[in-house]
């Protein structure tokens, strides 16, 4: 009886540890599709061909380093860590958001600032404009003297009656 | 007709005159950081008699060599990337250079610039390069000497000022030799 669980036992670590072997090298062997290259040349630009994402960048250099992210994908690194190593080789401009550091921060804070603050401006001029279009409005006195009045009041009283 | 408080009317006022003091000292700075930016661009890359830039290269091989630490002797350097088509114009020329010059004393830098290191290590063996080389990490070596592209030389004099530029490739051995010849001296 204990020797036929041993046995069973020692079967199933076997297929456990074969599963997780497998797995292992189902992982190293997994081929990154063009499409998960794609989706972190997006966020590069090569220094070389300024203006175009490295995920459309037809020269010889973008070509390379797309091969590079495909090799990293295919050895296991993560989006961020093939994004730091191409910071580590080729600085910060490589990347397409930049890191909000130093003077990077202007990057991050004027846009909505200037917003706020053109927001605010547009704000004080209509309601300058509009206080001002209330002050111009000429106010009507309405006198008991004004014939047009008097000819009112008397077609009212005549219906009235 | 109400007439406001003098006291009030200052103390209000006082806010809003920072306030625009504030906003100009802004608008200023920002068409000054653009300006310097714009004129840094426009500056093209160090010329001829400029101070050479001090950076460390690490090697392919992983050896460091310190820019200030060659004072005394002069230097080519080469900026280049395996992916430069004309690049491979002066390549066996600068190597040959390098092989004539390297016991008079003349050092030969070469800075990949934005490479891949398998591409790189392969053009250098493809051309038969000794001299070392390395890559331009962080694109720092490039940025200090403001280069436009690849290739471009800069011989350094022996007294760590730029004494020759050359943008694009070298269009003959001999060019390469009269070049440092000049900067040798007699």
């Amino acid at each position: 009886m204990m020797k036929k669980s041993t046995f069973t036992l020692s079967i199933a670590i076997s297929l456990l540890f074969l599963l997780l072997l497998s797995g292992v090298a189902a992982a190293q062997d997994h081929e990154p599709t063009d499409d998960e290259v794609n989706a972190i040349a997006k966020q590069l630009y090569c220094p070389v061909c300024e203006n175009i994402p490295l995920d459309v960048c037809p020269t010889q250099a973008c070509v390379q380093w797309r091969e590079i992210i495909r090799q990293k994908l295919a050895e296991g690194w993560t989006e961020d860590q093939i994004k730091q190593y191409f910071v580590d080789q080729y600085g910060d401009r490589v990347l397409a958001t930049p890191p909000a550091r130093g003077l990077n921060w202007l990057v991050y804070i004027l846009p909505p600032a200037v917003f706020v603050v053109g927001a605010y401006l547009l704000f004080r001029v209509v309601r300058g404009w509009r206080q001002q279009a209330v002050m111009e409005t000429p106010i009507a006195s309405i006198s008991p003297d004004d014939p047009y009045i008097a000819r009112l009041e008397e077609e009212l009283q005549k219906r009235d009656r | 007709m109400t007439e406001g408080n003098p006291v009030e009317t200052n103390h209000t006022k006082q806010p809003r005159r920072w306030g625009v003091i504030f906003a100009w000292a802004l608008v200023l700075a920002l068409l000054g950081t653009l300006g310097f930016g714009l004129a840094r661009a426009q500056q093209g890359s160090i010329g001829v008699g400029s101070s050479v830039p001090d950076f460390t290269l690490t090697t392919f091989e992983g050896d460091e060599i310190r820019v200030a630490d060659l004072r005394g002797q002069v230097v080519l350097l080469n900026f280049w990337a395996s992916w430069c088509t004309t690049c491979e114009l002066e390549a066996r020329e600068l190597e040959q250079v390098y092989q004539m010059y390297k016991d008079r004393g003349v050092v030969f830098l070469g800075i990949d610039y934005v490479d891949t290191e398998p591409e790189a290590l392969a053009y250098l063996e493809q051309y038969g390069i000794t001299y070392p080389n390395g890559p331009d990490l962080g694109t720092r070596i490039s940025q200090a000497f403001r280069i436009r592209g690849v290739p471009e030389t800069y011989i350094v004099g022996s007294d760590g000022r730029v004494a020759d530029v050359m943008i694009g490739p070298y269009p003959s051995l001999q060019e390469i030799i009269t070049d440092l010849e000049a900067v040798l001296g007699p």
